[in-house]
């Protein structure tokens, strides 16, 4: 018993050397130079890309690629545009989300737990396909739901068109407000439910209370919510290309698309629209991590879970319940069974009466193509090394920041978090900047699966950083520590101990970034070519020319299939006693 | 006067019902501070949330005043109850200052009065709870103790019918406790405000009701004036819960029962029969402890296995046999541990109720959870 005591001590002792104060440093020293040429280096080359003649610096500094960019009348529009759309998705999604999180957390509302399942949809419906699905339902002339409208009401064409302001707004807001109604079960759920009570005991209403007490004590979680919302939608893709370009509303990222892929490919003007972007997409989090700060100070988020208390709100309960069923509807329904008419199809018109000449000829079409069987083998792929090296590398980063006090973790922490700022459109035209650049000729991967690899393990960076820092933070020092003191190297002890205790954390964020991989079409869009393309780039591209019919019956696999995946997550994590995070 | 009458309550959870309050009846006359006091999870919150309206009770009539507010079909909303509550967390809103959260039971009141007397009222109502001069500062700048005095000033600003707490002191620390439960006996004394208090704790209990109902299990096992509780336990779980004890379980005799090895005379309920079971619960403080033999009734020997000074008393276990005795010397006393004693358990002070089976859970008392 004292034996051991002293081997204890002795132990314990032997670890505050380790890991050696040389050694520490160099480890943190070459995993900063790793991370900074990972997130840092492609920003430098897109910073300087953009003041360079034709997007290289080396040929002279010029502040033409602004003027491109910008000189032209459609400036102020451009940014109009961007904000108006911007605002429009996080006031839409908060809205949804916070309307919905509300009855589910505080109402009696009959079947409400069951909503619990809308969690997943942005997980199983990826925005390309969601985009798509809209067009179908709402464009004007040939919308399934615009053709029911106008004929009902004896209209030449539907008083409405997705092709719009508002059509954008609504098919990205909807799109986003489930991670909205993710955010705002968490804040509810941390939010003391006496609070509200205690407003009631005071002789307020249901209405007052919630208008007086509850929406202000979460108005932080409120603005932070509309505001990541926001960027998201900022950041998008989908939408501004497939609805704003064709109906004629430029925002950035359809902008930035259109100049390298317009008549010829202007990186410079490119990496001038991208910066701006950025700049826009960085001052946002700012903001965000301020109002963060800021609701911590409030205290009102405790992070202590309270007995879920509901509200009993009558008969109203019954128009809530509409309101739930209206919103899956929307959300999953429409779109999905819309995908489903239209993969069925020999051509697509809006009229029921082609389900007559239904067939599966879509899909055997489909799966016997050469291009998705390339786009979904390079997407599996792809999603797999990506995840991957992305657990690996945060692992050992989010160990360092959190277990060691070794100096330049700080940095290590920075560099690491830099990738949250550059939209994945951003990052696609930095990446170009920086590898056909001259001095990249020696790292010839342009053109190759490796830059795909490159842009997802930095995009998806700090999303294993978070998952497992969290997870870290909750792993107790001692355990470690006890790991040593039985006499295991550092390494010994990482392997055998932090591990294992982590690997629930671990396995639930290796599938995580393999889904968000797979789904990425920002950057892929621009960094594939007809050899390494990917499954999402394979729907843009199909839909771009017009193979409607094979762009349904591939949304539908991929969205059967994705549903296939998180329910193996689902049964995996609930194994391990992992939350799911989105 | 608060009424409530058979009242029933069952929770559905993913493991199946749990039958929180079963068939609780009582009467608060007006102007009483009435308390329910059990261990964790016996259903006081239930109880006390179905009075406020924030528990609908599947069965069961809750009346305040003459109304009724609860059970023949009618539900009255909490919002127009015209009840006060303090709840264990305080719940004061953190986005407001002082003078709005005790504002704003005014300000939801129909019709409103006015600004003046909103001000005039917030004013009267922070004074009573001694928050004068603060009315500006943001509540979430407020001190434990002062949001707790701020929770009730909010519940008393309106004046209303009824006051609910909810072991509002169960978050001080000991000093302020002590405090804060002499501040609101006084209070309420003073303003004769019908309350009825839920607490675990049976000291504060003691301290502070007109009456008590000690509650296990869902429901009301007795109930009376505190020292009706103390003193005369109508059974072994409450003798156990309201104070500490020592539970001497024997068969009746004729003027007592069988115990430490002889007859300890005790008072017998009417309804037991020599041979049935009783259980005699002696109290610390009613137990004599000597150095030398008096020959008094119900005096044995007994050894002394443990002496601490207290301060204020010296706390004494001494064993007669294999049974542990707990008794209450005065501090002078000089005794030493492993002498012999001579124990006497006063015959005034022995009352003997049926055996119920019920056995002290020694010196592991559970105490209230953190949710509550
Ligand atoms: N909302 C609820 N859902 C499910 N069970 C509950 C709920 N509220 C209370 N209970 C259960 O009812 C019982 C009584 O709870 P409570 O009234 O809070 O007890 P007390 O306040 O005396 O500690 C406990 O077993 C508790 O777990
Ligand atoms: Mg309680």
């Amino acid at each position: 018993m004292t034996s051991q005591a002293v081997g204890i001590v002795a132990a314990a002792a032997r670890t505050r050397r380790l890991p050696r104060p040389g050694r520490g440093t160099l480890v943190v020293l070459g995993l900063a130079a790793v991370l900074a040429y990972l997130a840092a280096y492609p920003l430098a080359m897109l910073i300087l890309g953009t003041f360079g003649v034709d997007g290289e610096i080396s040929k002279g500094f010029t502040l033409d690629n602004f003027a491109n960019a910008y000189g032209s009348g459609r400036t102020f529009t451009l940014f109009e545009n961007s904000l108006i759309y911007a605002g429009g998705v996080g006031l839409l999604a908060l809205t949804l989300g916070t309307g919905l999180a509300w009855i589910v957390e505080r109402t009696n509302t009959p079947y409400r737990r069951a909503f619990f399942a809308l969690s997943i949809v942005p997980i199983i419906i990826p925005g390309i396909v969601s985009t798509i699905a809209w067009i179908f339902l709402l464009s004007g002339r040939i919308g399934l739901i615009s053709k029911a409208i106008s004929t009902v009401f004896g209209l030449s064409e539907a008083p409405f068109t997705i092709y719009s302001m508002p059509g954008m707004i609504w098919a990205e807001g909807l799109h986003l407000s489930p991670l909205v109604f993710l955010l705002m079960t968490a804040a509810f759920q941390s939010m003391d439910p006496s609070l509200e009570e205690s407003a009631l005991m005071s002789g307020a209403s249901t209405l007052h209370t919630l208008r007086r007490v509850t929406l202000p004590v979460l108005a932080p979680a409120l603005a932070s919510s509309a505001l990541i919302m926001a960027i998201r939608g900022l950041e998008s893709f989908e939408v501004p290309r497939l609805i704003g370009t064709p109906a004629d509303i430029p925002v950035f990222t359809g902008e930035i698309y259109r100049a390298l892929h317009g008549t010829s490919a202007d990186y410079g003007e490119a990496g001038a629209l991208s910066m701006t972007l950025m700049v826009v997409t960085l001052i946002g989090i700012v903001a965000y991590q301020r109002l963060i700060s800021r609701s911590e100070r409030f205290a009102t988020i405790t992070g202590k879970a309270y007995r879920p208390r509901q509200i009993d709100i009558g008969r109203w309960r019954y128009v809530t319940f509409a309101g739930l069923l209206l919103y899956v509807i929307l959300l999953v329904g429409l779109p999905f069974l819309a995908l489903v008419f239209v993969s069925l199809l020999p051509y697509y018109a809006p009229d029921l009466s082609l389900l007559e000449k239904a067939s599966m000829a879509n899909y055997t079409k489909t799966i016997g193509w050469y291009g998705v069987q390339r786009g979904v083998m390079n997407s599996v792929l792809l999603g797999a090394i990506a995840a991957t090296l992305v657990t690996m590398l945060t692992a050992v980063v989010a160990w360092i920041i959190t277990k060691t006090k070794l100096r330049g973790r700080g940095l290590l922490d920075a560099l690491a978090f830099i990738p949250i700022t550059i939209p994945g459109m951003v990052l696609g035209v930095a990446l170009i900047l920086q590898y056909l650049s001259p001095a990249f000729r020696i790292i010839p991967i342009y053109g190759t699966l490796w830059i795909l690899v490159i842009c997802y393990l930095i995009r998806y960076m700090p999303y294993g950083m978070r998952a497992n820092s969290s997870a870290m933070v909750q792993l107790h020092r001692e355990l470690e520590e006890a790991g040593s003191a039985a006499g295991g190297s550092w390494l010994t002890t990482f392997r055998r101990v932090t591990m294992p205790l982590l690997r629930p954390a671990l396995v639930a964020s290796w599938l995580y970034i393999f889904i968000v991989s797979v789904r990425e079409l920002g950057a892929s869009v621009l960094l594939t070519n007809q050899d390494t393309i990917v499954l999402a780039v394979t729907i843009f591209e199909q839909y771009e020319v017009g193979q409607l019919g094979m762009v349904a019956s591939l949304s539908v696999m991929l969205i059967v299939s994705l549903v296939v995946v998180v329910a193996v997550i689902q049964r995996v994590s609930s194994r391990f006693g992992v939350r799911q995070e989105a | 006067m608060l009424v409530v009458d058979q009242l029933h309550k069952t929770f559905t959870t993913d493991r199946g019902g749990v039958r929180a309050v079963r068939g609780v009846s009582f009467t608060v006359e007006e102007g009483r501070f009435y308390t329910l006091l059990g261990p964790s999870g016996c259903g006081k919150t239930t109880t006390l949330r179905s009075i406020a309206g924030l528990e609908r009770p599947e069965s069961g009539t809750i009346s305040i005043g003459d109304k009724v507010v609860s059970g023949n079909g009618s539900f009255v909303p909490p919002h127009q109850r015209d009840i006060g509550m303090v709840f264990q967390s305080y719940a004061i809103w953190p986005h407001m200052s002082v003078f709005q959260n005790a504002a704003f039971p005014l300000e939801s009141a129909k019709p409103r009065p006015s600004k003046a007397e909103i001000k005039r009222a917030v004013e009267e109502a922070l004074t009573l709870v001694g928050l004068e001069g603060l009315e500006s500062r943001p509540a979430p700048q407020l001190s434990g103790g002062q949001q707790q005095r701020l929770a009730l000033a909010r519940a008393l600003v309106r004046r209303p019918r009824l006051l609910l707490l909810d072991e509002p002191l169960s978050n001080l620390d000991a000093k302020l406790r002590e405090r804060m439960r002499i501040e609101l006996r006084e209070l309420q004394r003073k303003l004769r405000i019908t309350t009825v208090y839920v607490t675990h704790d049976q000291a504060e209990a003691l301290f502070l009701s007109h009456s008590i109902a000690v509650m296990h299990d869902g429901a009301i096992v007795q109930e009376g004036g505190p020292r009706e509780i103390y003193r005369e336990p109508a059974s072994g779980f409450a003798a156990d819960f309201v104070g500490s004890g020592t539970f001497l379980a024997g068969e009746v005799t004729s003027g007592g029962i069988t115990a430490l090895g002889g007859m300890v005379r005790c008072t017998l309920p009417t309804d037991l029969k020599p041979g049935e079971k009783a259980l005699l619960v002696l109290r610390p403080e009613n137990v004599v402890v000597r150095g030398a033999p008096e020959h008094r009734p119900n005096e044995f020997t007994g050894k002394l296995e443990i002496a601490a000074f207290l301060g204020d008393h010296l706390d004494c276990i001494v064993s007669i046999g294999d049974v542990l005795v707990r008794a209450r010397a005065h501090p002078s006393i000089s005794l030493r541990r492993g002498q012999d004693v001579f124990v006497e358990f006063p015959v005034e002070h022995c009352v003997a109720m049926r055996d119920d089976g019920w056995r002290p859970r020694a010196l592991q008392r559970t105490f209230e959870e953190d949710e509550a």
